[in-house]
């Protein structure tokens, strides 16, 4: 009976003492998709460093990142944020939205303050905070700088992400705005964000269309395909390219006044670390946080390329 | 044909091999037609050099899995290696370029760490194969994950670009020609022209074929066929290096994006080509047609906008099955008269 008595008096104190800490410390999970590509690479390094910056200055808060590889796994992931980590908050860009939404909505139902970046859940209800880059204004903003550098009767070629509902988004916002400037789009094809696909459908449109005035490339993985495949055709001087996202290596030509891509539009990877700021001001501001934030996409010019650009990311 | 089969007394043999050979080359010549109607800039001679060139890459890959093939085997890694040996060939003349600066010399480290790479990579996946006893469908799937997770870690999840100035050195190996013929060209032409040597003209193709038909027999028929297979896993090793080695100045960067589902399209080169999937038969000159025909059916989709982009794959697939039926089918078909 003691024995009894004093290992449950022992159980009690660890439960106690296993309280205290955690309410010492708060636990934020931060679910996002592993780094595959270019823009998933520099979206890991930006959460890194908004980890590094936001525990040194709150030492009550505790980040905890972890990369998923597919749907699935991230699913698993959230369950062991929850389990393992006993999460108070979680920062979550879903790998899809429909398969993820009933896995958030259960981290949600564990009492966590939920902050989805990038693709929203099918169910925004869940969500406490929504922080998201505008592929509508991304692809507004491009067809704007077309119609500046082009009118009646020039032409330009489009290539395309991924069949997604974001590159839709983005192209019918372009198309829209491009409508009655008397711009001909000569064709559209995919090139999956993927360089040698960028490469592969520009020379096929170069062989196609022998007069291209402007290129929307629309990513930047894409646009530096594109880019080798107009010099190597020797016709880099008749037409000019405009990529989007804001790779340093675009972002820094620009910043030199490349004449063949004068131009990026902004669709910031490092909106991950605005939602883990807020997500963090939400434990430690007076002020409220929820709510949506969408960035905005500007057009990064020769004159304000310096502050997009992050020589240390890999993107 | 069939008639001509008949008077030459020699019903089958000599006559089904025409048809295997002739299928991927009906498919191919359709397939310019098609291409040609649709859209004449098919036929210029700057969009028939681009899919020559393009094509080099898998048609270099898939001659070497055609070995690995008709031997019983399969490489899913050849991909993932490719990517894996491009981001490392990078980060070698990257720091060779600062420790030594730029010369001629920094391209010729890449291009042999290139080689040892492959050879060594194609060791590990022959050798895992036969002495470890594991089924080459396993080891591969495994190598080609630790590749493509190496190459993502090298690069930080981003891309691995070459120095700009070893690039302007290494650049002519893809842009440049050599009597109007694109360089990567040239490489494609003499590793298929080697490959049919070694498996139409050699004893070591005669001991692919025969440990692809009968491993136990080719056994006992004294073959070493440890070495043998591991040797196709180091060929197609090889054959990786070499593609990679033209790769590589076309952007001058590698990322995990590189060679995605390269294993596929060349494993689909190889059986459209004519060779069996199960073993025992190769053909290195169908493979490259259907390495040729791979290449010009995404270069037809791109010169035409009759169907819808969302449908690329459909199209593909299409005319994959249709190629393959086409030599099958009228294998089948010259069976049958042949027994008559």
């Amino acid at each position: 009976m003691t024995l009894k008595a004093i290992v449950i008096g022992l159980m009690a104190t660890s439960v106690l003492a296993g309280s205290a800490i955690a309410q010492d410390q708060i636990k934020i999970g931060v679910s996002i998709p592993a780094a595959t590509h270019g823009f998933m690479g520099g979206l890991n390094w930006h959460a890194a460093e908004a980890e590094k910056r936001l525990e040194a200055a709150n030492p009550n808060i505790d980040l905890i990142i972890v990369t998923a590889d597919g749907p699935a796994d991230q699913a698993s992931d959230l369950e062991d944020l929850v389990s393992v980590h006993g999460i108070q908050a979680l920062v979550v860009l879903p790998f899809e939205s429909e398969p993820l939404t009933e896995p958030v909505r259960a981290v949600k139902d564990s009492g966590a303050f939920i902050t989805v970046v990038d693709r929203g859940l099918t169910d925004p209800s869940i969500q406490d905070v929504y922080v998201s880059g505008n592929n509508t204004e991304m692809g507004k903003v491009s067809a704007e700088y077309m119609k500046t550098r082009l009118g009646e009767g020039d032409n330009i070629v489009i290539l395309r992400g991924i069949p997604t509902v974001l590159d839709t988004e983005r192209f019918d916002a372009f198309m829209a705005e491009i409508e009655g400037s008397g711009i001909n789009v000569l064709d559209n094809k995919f090139a999956n964000w993927n360089r040698d696909d960028g490469f592969e459908v520009m020379q096929d449109f170069l062989s196609r269309f022998p007069d291209i005035d402007g290129v929307w490339a629309q990513d930047d993985d894409i646009t530096l395909g594109v880019v080798e495949a107009v010099k190597a055709a020797g016709r880099d001087k008749e037409l000019f390219i405009v990529g989007g996202a804001g790779m340093k290596e675009i972002v820094k030509g620009v910043m030199d006044g490349d004449e063949l891509v004068p131009v990026d539009v902004l669709y910031p990877p490092a909106q991950i670390a605005t939602a883990m700021d807020v997500t963090v001001a939400h434990f430690v501001s007076n002020g409220p946080v929820r709510g949506s934030y969408i960035l905005g996409s500007p057009l990064i010019t020769q004159e304000n390329a310096a502050q997009f650009y992050f020589p240390d990311s890999p993107f | 044909m069939s008639v001509s089969a008949h008077e030459t007394g020699k019903p089958g043999r000599s006559f089904r091999i025409d048809l295997k050979t002739a299928g991927p080359l009906v498919a191919l010549i359709a397939l310019c037609i098609i291409g040609y109607s649709l859209n004449p800039a098919f036929l210029s001679e700057g969009n028939i050099a681009n899919i020559l060139t393009r094509s080099a890459f898998i048609g270099i890959i898939a001659v070497g899995a055609t070995f690995v093939i008709t031997a019983g085997g399969i490489d899913l890694s050849v991909g993932s290696m490719a990517a894996f040996i491009a981001g490392v060939m990078i980060i070698i003349m990257n720091s060779a370029v600062e420790a030594f600066g730029v010369s001629i010399w920094t391209v010729l480290l890449g291009c042999g760490s290139s080689l040892i790479l492959g050879i060594g990579a194609g060791f590990i996946n022959g050798f895992l194969t036969t002495k470890g006893k594991i089924e080459a469908f396993i080891v591969t799937l495994g190598t080609m994950g630790i590749y493509r997770s190496l190459v993502t870690y090298f690069a930080d999840g981003g891309t691995l670009s070459l120095n700009s100035s070893a690039r302007e050195i290494y650049r002519p190996i893809y842009y440049d020609s050599i009597l109007r013929i694109p360089i990567p060209v040239w490489v494609f032409i003499a590793v298929a022209i080697i490959g049919w040597v070694l498996m139409n003209r050699t004893a070591f193709g005669r001991y692919c074929m025969a440990i692809g038909s009968n491993e136990h027999v080719a056994r006992y028929s004294a073959i070493k066929v440890d070495r043998v297979k591991t040797a196709t896993y180091i060929l197609q090793g090889l054959c990786v290096s070499l593609a990679t080695i033209i790769y590589v100045p076309r952007l001058g960067s590698a990322s995990s994006a590189t060679g995605v589902l390269w294993e596929l399209e060349a494993i689909a080169a190889v059986i459209i080509g004519g060779t069996m999937l199960k073993g025992g038969f190769g053909r290195v000159g169908g493979t490259v047609i259907g390495a040729l025909i791979l290449t010009a059916i995404g270069n037809i989709l791109n010169l035409t906008e009759i169907i819808s982009n969302y449908l690329n794959g459909a199209v593909q697939g299409v005319i994959i099955i249709a190629a393959v039926y086409l030599q099958r089918g009228s294998l089948r078909a010259g069976k049958r008269k042949a027994a008559e």
